[in-house]
């Protein structure tokens, strides 16, 4: 757990900005991110809005019929996708801290989403 | 200036195919090119041989082939979304053991990789989202 210590940057940013189970926003997202990575882009995620439910501890596709994106989540260091900035202020919002999350994150204040922003090459919204 | 768009909301259910149909129009009235449309998440719905509305609704998917045949714009989709939603072209039909395409003629079947490269080989790629 950190806040930015270096410049954001990479090739390509895909942006989470929904939660799990109730669509397959999330899933097709994280699709795309490890499409990218497979292709040898330098990869990271940005979770904002509902976007921060996605890494909540403890979930599992359960009864819902949905496949779920913890095992891809769990998946992401193998695809070297290690830099995942999430919108502390939407954190906040819902109640959650950095303790309640899966995976380590780069903690950023929606001041400075832009700058994550900035030093992405390509960015896709989901 | 040469661009791509990405269409993420399916047709009538949102605003994002007509808006971006209504885009390329524009572009292409100002004299730019939009070389290639791709359709991923519910867009793939776009791509549906059998959809049939109502006269008096715009018919979407003739409007996307009329894009093609006009003005050469590649309708590209993804096949993982659209395999899950049900659109098949007749080689992905016969390996599944189905009878009948449901993917448009006009649209292609392709991968996520080729919406990476979209991004990188037009000067602006612009995403529809409902």
């Amino acid at each position: 757990m950190s806040e930015i210590t270096e410049a954001p940057h990479g090739d390509l940013l895909v942006m989470l900005r929904h939660a799990p189970h109730g669509s397959l926003w999330l899933r097709e997202a994280l699709d795309l991110a490890l499409v990218g990575a497979a292709f040898g882009q330098s990869v990271s995620l940005l979770l904002m809005g509902d976007g921060v439910w996605a890494l909540l501890r403890g979930q599992g596709p359960g009864p819902l019929g949905q496949k779920g994106s913890q095992s891809t989540f769990e998946m992401l260091e193998m695809y070297d996708i290690e830099r995942l900035y999430i919108d502390v202020d939407s954190l906040e919002a819902r109640g959650l801290t950095r303790d309640d999350l899966l995976l380590p994150v780069i903690e950023v204040p929606t001041s400075e989403l832009s700058t994550v922003l900035a030093g992405h090459r390509q960015i896709f919204n989901f | 200036m040469r661009y791509a768009l990405l269409v993420l909301g399916g047709p009538y259910s949102h605003q994002a195919a007509h808006s971006a149909l209504r885009f390329a129009h524009a572009a292409i009235a100002r004299g730019h090119r939009v070389d290639t449309v791709f359709f991923y998440h519910d867009g793939v719905h776009n791509a549906a041989h059998f959809a049939a509305p109502p006269q008096d609704e715009p018919h979407l998917v003739d409007a996307w082939c009329d894009l093609q045949r006009t003005h050469g714009t590649a309708l590209q989709v993804c096949v993982a979304a659209a395999l899950r939603r049900g659109l098949l072209d007749a080689r992905e039909a016969e390996r599944h053991g189905k009878s009948g395409a449901s993917l448009e003629p006009s649209f292609e079947l392709t991968g996520l990789g080729q919406l990476l490269d979209i991004g990188q080989t037009h000067e602006r790629l612009i995403t529809f989202a409902p």
